[in-house]
């Protein structure tokens, strides 16, 4: 279908969007890569009366090291994320994730703040933020508040950003020596909504990893922590009978939410088979 | 506010479109490829889901590959836009479209400017892709007739062709 009829403006400075938030409120979408906002406009899912095109604003763009910090704008798109060697270097983790969002076409438009900002429980972005314990840098009219990824997606589509906020950037920890990441999804179809992910990262010694952090897309209303099995995985030598518990403690943990092509017990059995897959990897890895 | 353009019900926008410089009022409800098919006549490039899930509209924006019912006409202004009309007159397309000929991966026909599209962004940024790779690549492009496998065959000869060249 085509989109509704809407108004639509491109500020140059990022002090001019705050004005445009005031005036229009909830009339307002703020359009950043647009892959999300303008197929939701198409199948008439909303129909705001203004379009405020973030495309222009120097500011949002940009990946820089900043202390210990990695900052990405909130602009930088999916495909710039997946060939920038800064990010590599310093969060490997996304390279990982990029390849399974969407679709090249897609990945050249999309950003990460918009994915961020949509706070979709099957996306990729959102959940590597929580993975890598990363920070959303907001900024209103009045001033700029950092959050952290652990507060900022707070249930379906809703994160913690008020009215009048946007997100200007997001900062991840950048990795010291030992960092352990990895990323694994499974989809009907390369690129298409994710069935289960999984996102993980800590730290390596030897065949052990500590300060983990484990975190599911698809499997509920939110990106989820399995806290868990992180605790037993934590600090202890890998082996497959850990390995197993870690997976026990999985499905005791959560109880998935079904959807409209996998139901409850089969995306449950696949996170299994996603933390089992990781982790076995890892163990191949130290022992080899 | 000086820093912003006015509000209006059309705007007006400088788009280049296959290398001519095209300047034209559009409503901004209006998607590129709508655009580009009912308002310049380019009519090679498809309109098929207008979700971003089939991939027939696939044009290059400033050099990328893009959805063309995801991005609106009035974000083109300023910018650069090239469609398989444009893609075929440049030759940029021409060692696909004759591997494509020569595997016959097409009968319709109505996938393959998004595929050709899409295949030469390929081609240009990982010259050294596998043949699972290619699949992955072009999992953004439906195609309801020929199954993939041709389409594949074809684009795996242009990798081959190019990495014996280079030779």
């Amino acid at each position: 279908m085509k989109a509704p009829a809407f108004d639509y403006v491109k500020p140059r400075l990022l002090a001019d969007v705050f004005p445009l938030l005031q005036t229009y409120g909830d009339e307002a979408r703020l359009l950043a890569g647009g892959q999300t906002l303008l197929a939701t406009l198409n199948m008439r899912l909303s129909e705001p009366s203004v379009l405020i095109d973030l495309s222009a604003i120097a500011e949002l763009r940009g990946i820089t090291l900043v202390g210990s910090m990695l900052r990405i704008g909130a602009m930088v798109t999916h495909s710039e994320i997946e060939v920038s060697a800064l990010v590599a270097q310093h969060a490997p983790l996304l390279p990982l994730a990029a390849p399974h969002i969407a679709h090249r076409a897609i990945r050249n438009l999309g950003t990460l703040g918009g994915s961020i900002a949509y706070a979709d429980p099957a996306a990729e972005w959102p959940t590597c933020l929580l993975a890598l314990d990363g920070v959303v840098i907001a900024k209103s009219a009045t001033g700029e508040r950092r959050i952290r990824s652990d507060d900022f997606i707070v249930d379906l589509y809703t994160t913690a950003l008020l009215p009048g906020e946007i997100i200007i950037a997001c900062e991840f920890p950048a990795a010291s020596a030992g960092h352990w990441c990895d990323f694994d999804e499974l989809s009907r179809r390369h690129g298409d909504y994710a069935i289960v992910g999984l996102a993980g990262a800590g730290q390596r010694s030897e065949n052990t990893l500590t300060d983990l952090r484990l975190v599911f897309l698809g499997l509920g209303a939110t990106p989820l922590r399995a806290s868990r099995a992180e605790a037993i995985i934590d600090g202890q030598p890998l082996t497959n009978g850990l390995i197993d518990q870690a997976v026990s403690a999985l499905k005791a943990e959560f109880s998935a939410v079904g959807d409209l092509t996998s139901d409850a017990a089969t995306k449950m059995h696949l996170s299994g088979v996603l933390l089992k897959r990781m982790l076995m990897k890892q163990m191949r890895l130290k022992s080899a | 506010m000086s820093s912003m353009e006015n509000f209006s019900p059309t705007h007006l926008i400088n788009v280049t479109v296959n290398g001519h410089v095209e300047q034209r009022s559009v409503q901004p409800r209006q998607h590129l490829i709508d655009f580009l098919r009912d308002d310049l006549g380019l009519k090679g490039s498809h309109v098929g889901c207008e979700h971003g899930v089939c991939g027939a509209c696939t044009v290059k924006l400033d050099g990328q590959i893009v959805r063309g019912c995801l991005v609106l006409a009035v974000q083109a202004d300023r910018k650069r836009v090239e469609t398989i009309e444009g893609l075929t007159q440049s030759g940029a397309a021409r060692a696909l479209q004759a591997a494509f000929v020569r595997r016959n991966a097409l009968q319709c026909g109505f996938c393959t400017p998004g595929m050709l599209a899409a295949a030469l962004e390929l081609v240009e940024t990982k010259p050294n892709a596998t043949r699972t790779e290619v699949r992955e690549w072009i999992s953004g492009n439906y195609c309801r007739c020929t199954g993939y496998q041709a389409i594949v065959d074809a684009i795996c000869d242009v990798l081959a062709e190019n990495a014996e060249a280079a030779k």
